[in-house]
């Protein structure tokens, strides 16, 4: 035996690709073959092997290159990036972005302001030969008054002039602006052309000029021409176009709002009794199984079950209900909730990624990385924009010398100039992200999870909404009310009917069946263990019990057995006509009696169902309850439209149905039971009950209980499509309409044109714009 | 008309011509990477003014990682979006940012900056 010098290390690494344990098996065998590796395992079940090696003889690396040798793909792992570290990434990089920004701002903003002063008596010089700027006529009054102040002014050559304009000019180009130059830059060699082309081309072209004029005034002066200046122009150009990066910078970080308050609701400790002694220890020590203590108004750190106390707790952050929600032990509580005002112990079942809250973080960010079908068009124009714009401005070019007054090719700097710097490609880029990205955000406050563009486009588009009656319209925990046997003095009597009905259930996973259950045991009855249990989808349960041969279930199925209701047949009609669900019981071939249960109504149903018809949807019930049952419970809620006694399994046909009327549907189901019908419909919404949800079944979630959530998901999704329409329509027309106006197309009628600065405002108003509408869906309720 | 008059027209006719061929036409044959790899099919791509190579070549039903190294600061590049694979991540400035998917049918796929302006393709082929 040699002896080994270095420390053996270890590490995982996942493998992909492997579907046996031949396969496992093959990258265990190679692995272990390999130079340096002292022991290897490979999991089939979690697609890692987990290697021990010497470091001095081989690395990670080779390890990885060993297991590409057999034919399976493996990859060290990255360091892994959650939601918060690249959120905070974000941030840091967005916030030196803005002092960034917000220092060239004030620099340029300082020069443009002194580059006019200095222009004005270049102004008074050149008088009306220049380009007639109406700010320019504007600022006259002050020309004068500034002449008045300092007489010197007028007495400085032109020359001296502009040559001080230069020195001003020239850090702003190639300091505050220089970032516009470079990206244009490195774009144009990539064959594309983005913003900084546009502002680039037209701050260049004009600089360019004044330069030109600056070095040889005589040069123009010979031709006629008068040596006009235009760097007042380019500064403005530059600084407005700073402040408007500015405004959006920040406002763009605002619209991350929401998952940064998500992000904020945990807490950053947790009190947790390691070997019967309190402890206090970082979020990220906090281990599943760890018991932890949670004081009145404290934040619960993880998701868990209560073991001992009763207390109050705040779910409004996930769920939007505002009513605190009573916790008992066995209570299942979720991490980043309030707790009001009790102490609570409880045992962590999930920590980091596996939490309510972590999932919530990150189905909000799928939602955002999606692409909305609206934004199609929008990404159309943005690819071939900036080629487009260059072209005009060509073309305005050549019009304006052809056809302009003269000096026509001055003219047609400037407006070939204004036209570049008034396109705006960014407005219609931000136009749609920004409104799903705020509007997904302030969902998620509202416990309202929706999965991107696309479902919000759905979503606006509802006629209809099915409800799955069971959890969504009622508690969907059925209770039973009353116990009617047969005959009072018959074999079987109250208790024992409950009894043999809930053991031969004892196995069952229907609600009804769990009702009874819940019923028998509170009543203190002792439950036999059922044999040959059977069940039948949607009609009951067989089994035998204690020697006997019991059946629970609806008529169809007693009818099925051959067992005659007999008087059960009206027992059953009257419980239905009062809204229960009548269970039939037969005992050893004879119909034995029947039992109520009833889920009672959610106290918010009828106002949700009232809010649906006030938005033009027409709320319809689905159930497999028998028909009599249904249409009482629709009564009270205020459905009309009622389709019962439907199998589990023939919910999709309904929703399909549905949608051959032409109907556009959104089905809210548990999304459990139903998740076909919720993928079937045009929108899914799964509703939980508390925060136990399936998050991914629909393409909207709610995280809270309550129906009112299906017409805040609705209302929601119309003000953001409303939201996105406007924000497209601005982008669209704002270019539709400032490209030819600043082409000139309204100077042969009204005279009227745009100078470059003024071009270089509207540009930057135009993008803030948008950005800041989409914001006003933070305010949403 | 002048001659200088229809020396300027010719001449901005001609660099219409000049712009829409460039941006068009001319970037179209860049550069392929072939992702090529046993299992995770890899390819890097630089993000810097554009996405180098624009174009990445995948076979169908093996996942893909395209590891984005985004080497400058410019707030156009700062995401990347796959729409067809539902995928917008935030490129961090001066890092590689890995991005992973499994394309299950052969096509033509885009990949594009946060607001479209910046274009890439990812050609999905056959198995």
């Amino acid at each position: 035996m040699t002896e080994t010098l270095t420390a053996p290390a270890s590490c995982t690494i996942p493998v992909s690709g492997m579907t046996c344990a031949a396969c496992s098996g093959r990258v265990q065998r190679a692995l272990e073959k390999s130079a340096g590796v002292s022991n290897a395992s490979v999991n089939l079940m979690t697609g890692a092997a987990t290697v021990q090696y010497d470091p001095a003889a081989t690395t990670p690396e080779r390890l990885v290159e060993t297991i590409r040798g057999t034919g399976y793909g493996a990859e060290l792992p990255a360091a892994d990036r959650s939601a918060e570290t690249m959120l905070e990434e974000r941030d840091e990089e967005r916030e030196a972005e803005i002092r960034d920004l917000r220092r060239k701002f004030l620099v340029s903003i300082v020069a443009a302001v002194l580059a006019m002063v200095f222009s004005m008596p270049l102004a008074e010089v050149t008088g009306s030969g220049g380009v007639p700027d109406p700010l320019m006529r504007l600022m006259m009054p002050l020309s004068h008054a500034l002449e008045r102040v300092f007489p010197w002014m007028a007495a400085v050559p032109a020359d001296a002039w502009r040559w001080t304009l230069l020195a001003l000019t020239l850090p702003v180009v190639a300091w505050a602006g220089r970032h516009f130059y470079t990206r244009a830059w490195t774009a144009f060699r990539h064959h594309s052309a983005d913003m900084n082309t546009l502002i680039a081309v037209g701050t260049g072209a004009a600089f360019l000029y004044s330069l030109a004029v600056t070095l040889a005034p005589g040069w123009f002066a010979v031709r006629g021409v008068e040596p006009h200046v235009y760097y007042e122009a380019v500064v403005w150009i530059i600084a407005l176009i700073l402040l408007g990066n500015l405004l959006e910078a920040r406002a763009k970080g605002r619209t991350a709002g929401a998952i940064r308050r998500l992000i904020g609701l945990r807490p950053a400790t947790a009190r947790v009794l390691r070997g019967g002694v309190e402890v206090e220890i970082p979020l990220g020590e906090l281990r599943v199984g760890d018991e932890v203590l949670v004081r009145p108004g404290e934040k619960l750190p993880a998701d868990g079950t209560v073991l001992d106390g009763t207390s109050y707790v705040d779910e409004s952050m996930l769920t939007g209900e505002p009513v605190p929600v009573p916790k008992v032990p066995g209570d299942p509580v979720v991490g980043a909730t309030l707790n009001r005002n009790g102490a609570l112990r409880f045992r962590v079942d999930q920590v980091g990624a596996d939490t309510v809250l972590s999932r919530i973080i990150r189905l909000v960010q799928q939602a955002q990385g999606t692409r909305a079908p609206i934004q199609r068009l929008a990404d159309r124009i943005s690819a071939v924009f900036v080629p487009v714009v260059l072209s005009l401005a060509i073309a305005t070019f050549v019009l304006w010398f052809d056809f302009g007054p003269d000096p026509a090719y001055l003219h047609a700097l400037v407006a070939a100039v204004t036209v570049l710097i008034i396109a705006c490609p960014c407005a219609m880029g931000l136009a749609v992200p920004t409104a799903v990205m705020v509007s997904t955000g302030r969902g998620a406050e509202l416990g309202v999870l929706i999965k991107g563009g696309e479902a919000l486009e759905r979503s606006e588009r509802l006629d209809t909404v099915v409800f799955d009656k069971t959890g969504t319209l009622t508690e969907g925990r059925p209770t039973v009310q009353t116990v009617l046997p047969a005959s009072p003095d018959g074999p079987v009597d109250e208790p024992g009917l409950l009894r043999l009905a809930a053991s031969v259930e004892r196995h069952s996973e229907h609600v009804l069946g769990e009702a009874m259950v819940d019923e028998a045991r509170a009543r203190g009855l002792e439950l036999g263990d059922p044999s040959q249990f059977e069940s039948l989808t949607g009609r009951g349960v067989t089994g035998l019990v204690e020697g006997l041969r019991v059946a629970a279930g609806n008529g169809a199925m007693l009818r099925e057995l051959g067992v005659d209701p007999g008087a059960l047949g009206p027992v059953a009609e009257r419980l239905a006509g009062e809204g229960l669900t009548p269970v039939l019981v037969a005992v050893g071939g004879a119909a034995a009696g029947a039992i109520g249960i009833a889920d009672p109504v959610k106290p918010t149903s009828r106002e949700a169902v009232a809010g649906l018809e006030r938005l033009g949807l027409e709320p319809i019930m689905l159930t497999g309850d028998n028909r009599r049952t249904a249409e009482a419970v629709a009564r009270t809620i205020g459905i009309r439209r009622v389709i019962a006694e439907v199998l589990p399994d023939r919910k999709l046909e309904e929703i399909r149905r549905l949608q051959a009327e032409g109907r556009r549907v959104a089905m809210v189901g548990d999304g459990l039971n139903d998740a076909p019908a919720l993928a079937q419909a045009d929108v899914g919404i799964a509703m939980g009950t508390g925060t136990d949800v399936a998050m991914e079944a629909g393409a909207v979630t709610l995280m809270s209980g309550n129906p009112l959530g299906v017409v805040t998901a609705v209302r929601l999704a119309r003000r953001t499509m409303r939201i996105i329409r406007q924000n497209l329509f601005w982008a669209f027309i704002y270019n539709v309409i400032g490209i030819p106006i600043a082409a000139g197309a309204l100077y042969p009628l009204l005279g009227l044109r745009l100078t470059p600065a003024m071009a270089a405002a509207a540009m930057a108003i135009s993008s803030v714009s948008v950005v800041s509408n989409s914001l006003r869906l933070r305010g949403f309720k | 008309m002048s001659a200088a008059q229809i020396a300027v027209t010719l001449a901005g006719l001609a660099a219409i011509a000049w712009v829409n061929w460039y941006f068009f036409l001319a970037g179209r044959g860049e550069a392929v990477a072939v992702a090529a790899d046993q299992g995770v099919q890899r390819a890097r791509i630089v993000v810097r003014g554009g996405y180098t190579p624009a174009t990445v070549r995948v076979r169908a039903g093996r996942p893909v990682r395209l590891e984005f190294d985004r080497q400058e600061t410019s707030g156009c590049t700062e995401e990347v979006v796959l729409p067809d694979f539902g995928i917008r991540t935030y490129l961090p400035a001066h890092q590689t940012t890995p991005v992973e998917f499994t394309p299950q049918r052969p096509g033509s796929y885009e990949f594009t900056c946060g607001m479209a302006m910046v274009r890439g393709r990812i050609l999905v082929e056959e198995k």
